[in-house]
């Protein structure tokens, strides 16, 4: 998440991350209007150290850079093993171990698409944000 | 000539059971011991069964009685953490229902609503040994003059909490399925549309009411497990309606039989009972219930060593049909088949979602053996069986 002072939010920035530095991006969001704050929500990659650098330069810009990623994480106390979330759990991360008939939570396969924060029951799926130290 | 081969009495497994001879096992591990023995041999051998199950039980609600003010106070509107209760009743008395939810909440104006706080989570956190906010008001009488109270109390401060539940332990229940084209949000959970997922919500082999079908143990006054604690059957609960099809082992295909239960909250624990918010329905109390068959004869205990493959349900659309009142079958299925995680309807496969917790169902038959073979529960004998 990418926010721009608003005294540079006209200037040309994102597109030198791809000619300077060799990163991709896809911008899922982009709210920018002249003379005020800009907000940008887009996900970049490319090797780990042209990222570094990258990021380095949107800050020396006066972005912002923000992590936008967030977990979904259990919390085991709160879930009682029910199997209503494996009705919306659409990557399978939320799934009915068999014979014993619990519920198991993988989260490598979570995309973190919410759905199942508001279907538990015993709201025990919570939205995590991620460390925000990695840049 | 007797009609059984085997035949004890309560008071016969009772005393068993207080000379530490008595034999316990779950509806689960009832299936081989029956299968390999057969049920004469089974019968001698098993004096009880122990049944479970854990699922939303939206007709249960705890009776109060908050304890006086000064001057005295008869009270006419009464909240627990901003959930109304019901005060028609005596001074200071009130039922707090599980699924009356908070004043403040925006219920299903924001569709679908997320119904966070309701009477399932002030029980639960009544049981969890948390403060709530009683706020109660009233007209003022000559006698009961006092017009408003509020104060902070935890469950060991009120005088009285019966949890006291109209209709518990459902005998089956429909599974649902929604054959519209837009997701719907109903008790049975979330259900994509076009035939995205099918729900259902019972312990199958495990459930109590399915291992005594015919209710010829259970009873007003049969000694359950609830909520942690013991409690009763006090009878049968509403919408209790046995005379639904059945399968040659008498198992009914459609809900049938219901129970009216009851036990003391203080003397509850919280891993049994769980406030629940069902997306866009509204909230709710999810609670453990365990009930212990006693093999009186053979044909009891064959009726215990039922398993998912011979429990059947039927399959409601509750996209367009359920809500319309038509409660047509589109298919019957085993639970064996809904535990299975897909069934093949119309040439499709389909995911089974369950709503009942069998991991917490299976603890609570296996703290009721525990229970019963330590000697510190005795079986009750009913005063009356449930009507058939």
């Amino acid at each position: 998440m990418l926010r721009f002072p608003k005294e540079t939010c006209s200037d040309p920035v994102v597109c030198f991350l791809a000619k300077d530095f060799n990163l991709t991006f896809a911008i899922q969001h982009a709210s920018i209007f002249p003379r005020k704050e800009g907000l940008m929500v887009l996900e970049l990659s490319g090797t780990k150290s042209n990222f570094k650098k990258g990021v380095e330069f949107l800050k020396s810009r006066g972005v912002k850079v923000q992590n936008a990623a967030q977990e979904i994480i259990r919390i085991i106390e709160n879930c009682t093993h029910c199997g209503a979330c494996t009705a919306v759990c659409p990557t399978g991360a939320l799934w009915i171990k068999r014979p014993e008939m619990s519920v198991e939570f993988e989260q490598e396969k979570c995309s973190a698409c919410e759905l199942c924060v508001l279907t538990c029951p015993t709201r025990a799926m919570k939205v995590n944000p991620k460390d925000e130290n990695f840049f | 000539m007797a009609k059984f081969k085997v035949n004890k009495s309560y008071a016969q497994i009772n005393e068993k059971i207080k000379k530490g001879q008595v034999v316990v096992v779950t509806a689960e591990e009832i299936i081989d011991i029956v299968r390999q023995e057969g049920p004469v041999e089974a019968a001698r051998r098993v004096d009880v069964v122990t049944t479970g199950t854990f699922a939303p039980m939206c007709s249960s609600g705890v009776f109060f009685n908050i304890g006086q003010s000064r001057p005295l106070i008869r009270t006419t509107k009464t909240y627990f953490n901003n959930v109304e209760a019901y005060s028609g009743v005596a001074a200071i008395d009130c039922y707090l229902g599980a699924t009356a939810v908070c004043e403040d909440d925006p219920l299903n104006k924001v569709y679908p609503g997320e119904f966070n706080y309701g009477g399932g989570h002030v029980i639960e956190d009544l049981v969890a040994g948390k403060s709530v906010h009683i706020a109660a008001s009233s007209y003022g009488t000559d006698c009961y003059p006092n017009r408003e109270i509020e104060r902070d109390m935890t469950l060991k401060d009120i005088p009285t909490a019966t949890l006291c539940n109209p209709r518990n332990a459902y005998q089956n229940y429909n599974a649902a399925i929604n054959l519209s084209n837009k997701t719907v949000y109903t008790y049975m959970g979330t259900l994509k549309p076009q035939g995205g997922n099918i729900n259902y919500c019972n312990a199958g082999e495990l459930s109590p009411l399915l291992n005594d079908p015919y209710y010829k143990t259970i009873g007003i006054g049969t000694r359950i497990f609830i909520g942690g604690a013991k409690g009763y059957v006090v009878g049968h609960g509403t919408q209790h309606n046995p005379g639904n099809a059945r399968t040659e082992k008498g198992i009914p295909v459609r809900p049938s039989g219901t129970l009216w239960t009851m036990g003391n909250l203080k003397e509850m624990n919280k891993d049994w009972l769980k406030g629940v918010s069902i997306r866009g329905y509204g909230c709710s109390l999810s609670l453990g219930i365990g009930i212990p068959i006693p093999i009186l004869n053979e044909e009891i205990v064959q009726y215990t060593a039922i398993s998912d493959s011979d429990i059947y349900t039927q399959v409601l659309d509750f996209g367009v049909n359920y809500p319309n009142g038509n409660f047509e079958s589109l298919a019957q299925v085993s639970y064996a088949q809904l535990k299975s995680g897909s069934i093949r309807l119309n040439g499709e496969d389909i995911q089974t979602v369950p709503l009942s917790s069998m991991v917490k169902a299976r603890q609570i038959a296996d703290i009721l053996k525990e229970w019963i073979r330590s000697g510190k529960f005795f079986l009750g004998e009913p005063q009356e069986t449930l009507p058939v």
